[in-house]
């Protein structure tokens, strides 16, 4: 069991009812290249995982239902809205979330760009935002502005600073097909 | 979210059998139509059988010359599969359309078929809903109805189907292929999905611990001629007013063979033989595609809000064959684009 972490039930999620003994399973998480040995109760949602019991709160919750994003983070590489399912479902599975992006001290080019661009107000979609331009970048299937614009869709921003989250993309995208852009 | 025990399962047999026998027990698969209505107190499972580690991921030729769509390949991995996008990009339109991509990096394509209404009072547990609690009434007939059917629909229930995938598999006439304790059977598509009758609750034929293994797409797959057209109140990740998927193959400037699918008007995706064989033969030409969407909406019935989407549906059915028809060189399919030249 070395390089794992196991945290056996160190809060009781937001709104949910202290689990009997038998309900709970045990789950492997491999998150940002930690393993964490949790045991949960099967409704426990990926989200709620992270933020509830593993304190990595840089994924956010805003709706809950799939429908804004801003929980977004890279499952197998793949993004993925993790309030619309079970932490259960993913034992084993290479997890990544926005605090593992960056290498020691640099940030992740997409962070930097953000901070570049200025393309947050209040920041609460910017996690979500950023997963979600790092799987679409993986994907490839961004061939053009118009493009970006609908492969991020799943990303909303209250605050509405959508054209600066897309020219913040668009650079990065830019450099990594011309590194001489920089 | 109700409590439930969870168990993950391997094989088709295994989950088959897992499967207690009443209407407490649920497959999971993306979860993303299920997880929510879960947490909306809609669907209140006591057994959750988790499918996504059964084999079922494959798409693969069929020996008729068509494709196998496995129940669990994603609907991103499917959309942008390679004979997806050659063969079918009908269907590939139609998923990229619905939607945000990490919803359809999660999406089955079982799970896909197998969604539920969004009719609000369905999602409002304080209203009355047939679907929900059968003999309850139905809030939607009477009430803000603005996102509801007009073909198909019963005293009971008014909801659509939400689907832009089961638009086009419904145009291809694809094939469900199911198993359960009782074995294997195959149901067309146009079967898989039923009108509400007098049992809302009831969406599909599906019988109660059958489990979708894969959809089967027949030989034909209108690569030339084919549009997807679909019409809602934001440009990105919304469900359809109306969607229109066409399909032709064309003789010269007649039609030799035409499929038209419609969603967001009735309880499962909305096909109309009749005005297909009016098509045939004729030449391919705006005039013609007028008529045949008269037909197709001719019992159309609107409700107080909903109005529109006669005039609506008769418009995108136009404009859709009127592209399938133009389509010069395949379109890159990477995503969902609309023609912003065409205007509705
Ligand atoms: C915000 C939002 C927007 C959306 N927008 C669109 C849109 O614009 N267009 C669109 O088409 N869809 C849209 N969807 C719906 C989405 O496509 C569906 O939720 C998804 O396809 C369901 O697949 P799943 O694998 O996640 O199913 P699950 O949630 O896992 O399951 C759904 C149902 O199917 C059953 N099931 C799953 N697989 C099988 C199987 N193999 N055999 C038997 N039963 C099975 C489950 O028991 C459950 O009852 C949207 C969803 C959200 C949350
Ligand atoms: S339309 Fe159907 S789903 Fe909506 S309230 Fe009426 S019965 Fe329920
Ligand atoms: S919190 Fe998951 S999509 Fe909004
Ligand atoms: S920066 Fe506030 S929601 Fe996007």
């Amino acid at each position: 069991m070395e390089n794992i972490a196991e945290i056996k039930q160190p809060g009781i999620a937001q709104g949910q009812q202290p689990a009997s003994e038998g309900q709970l399973l045990p789950v492997q998480l491999n998150i940002n290249g930690k393993n964490y040995l949790l045991h949960l109760e099967p409704w426990t949602s990926l989200l709620d995982a992270l933020r509830e019991y593993l304190d990595l709160t840089g994924t956010k919750k805003g709706c809950d239902h799939g429908q804004c994003g801003a929980c977004t983070i890279l499952a197998d590489g793949k993004r993925i809205n993790s309030c619309l399912t079970l932490a259960v479902m993913y034992d084993g599975i290479p997890l990544t979330t926005i605090e593992g992006v960056a290498e020691g001290d640099t940030l992740h080019p997409l962070q930097q760009a953000f901070i570049d661009h200025d393309a947050f107000q209040c920041g609460y979609c910017t996690p979500g935002q950023i997963c979600s331009a790092i799987g679409m970048m993986k994907e490839g299937r961004a061939q053009s502005s118009n493009d970006i614009h609908e492969l991020m869709s799943g990303n909303l921003c209250r605050c509405g600073a959508y054209s600066n989250i897309h020219d913040a993309i668009e650079q990065v995208m830019e450099e990594n097909i011309n590194p001489e852009k920089k | 979210m109700n409590r439930f025990s969870y168990t993950k399962t391997h094989t088709l047999e295994e989950a088959i059998h897992e499967v207690i026998p009443n209407d407490g027990t649920k497959f999971i698969a993306g979860g993303t139509n299920l997880i929510d209505l879960m947490r909306a107190n809609i669907e209140r499972p006591d057994h959750l059988i988790d499918i996504t580690h059964l084999d079922l991921h494959q798409i693969e030729e069929t020996e008729q010359g068509g494709l196998r769509l496995g129940a669990l390949a994603k609907n991103s991995d499917t959309a942008y599969h390679e004979l997806v996008q050659k063969r079918y990009p009908l269907l590939a339109k139609a998923i990229l359309a619905g939607a945000s991509p990490q919803l359809r990096n999660m999406a089955t394509n079982g799970g896909n078929l197998l969604q539920r209404t969004r009719c609000y009072y369905f999602y409002d547990t304080a209203t009355p809903c047939n679907k929900r609690i059968p003999g309850q009434g139905c809030s939607a007939i009477h009430g803000y109805n603005r996102i509801h059917a007009i073909l198909g629909t019963s005293d009971y229930c008014i909801a659509t189907h939400p689907s832009d995938m089961c638009v086009a598999l419904a145009a291809l006439d694809a094939i469900v292929n199911v198993k359960g304790r009782e074995g294997e059977r195959t149901i067309a598509f146009n079967d898989f999905h039923r009108l509400p009758d007098d049992a809302a609750h009831i969406d599909s034929t599906l019988r109660q611990g059958e489990l979708i293994t894969s959809i089967e797409l027949p030989a034909k797959g209108f690569e030339k001629h084919y549009q997807y057209v679909k019409v809602r109140d934001r440009r990105s990740y919304a469900f359809a007013l109306v969607s229109v998927a066409a399909a032709l193959n064309l003789d010269g400037d007649s039609i030799a063979e035409a499929r038209i699918a419609l969603g967001g008007v009735a309880h499962k995706p909305w096909r109309d033989v009749e005005a297909e064989t009016f098509l045939q033969g004729k030449v391919a030409e705006p005039e013609n595609f007028e008529k045949a969407a008269e037909m197709i909406l001719k019992e159309a019935k609107g409700y107080k809000y909903n109005m529109f989407k006669i005039e609506l549906a008769k418009r995108a059915i136009v404009r859709a064959l009127t592209e399938a028809r133009d389509l010069q060189t395949p379109e890159p399919l990477n995503c969902y684009t609309y023609n912003r030249h065409h205007q509705l």
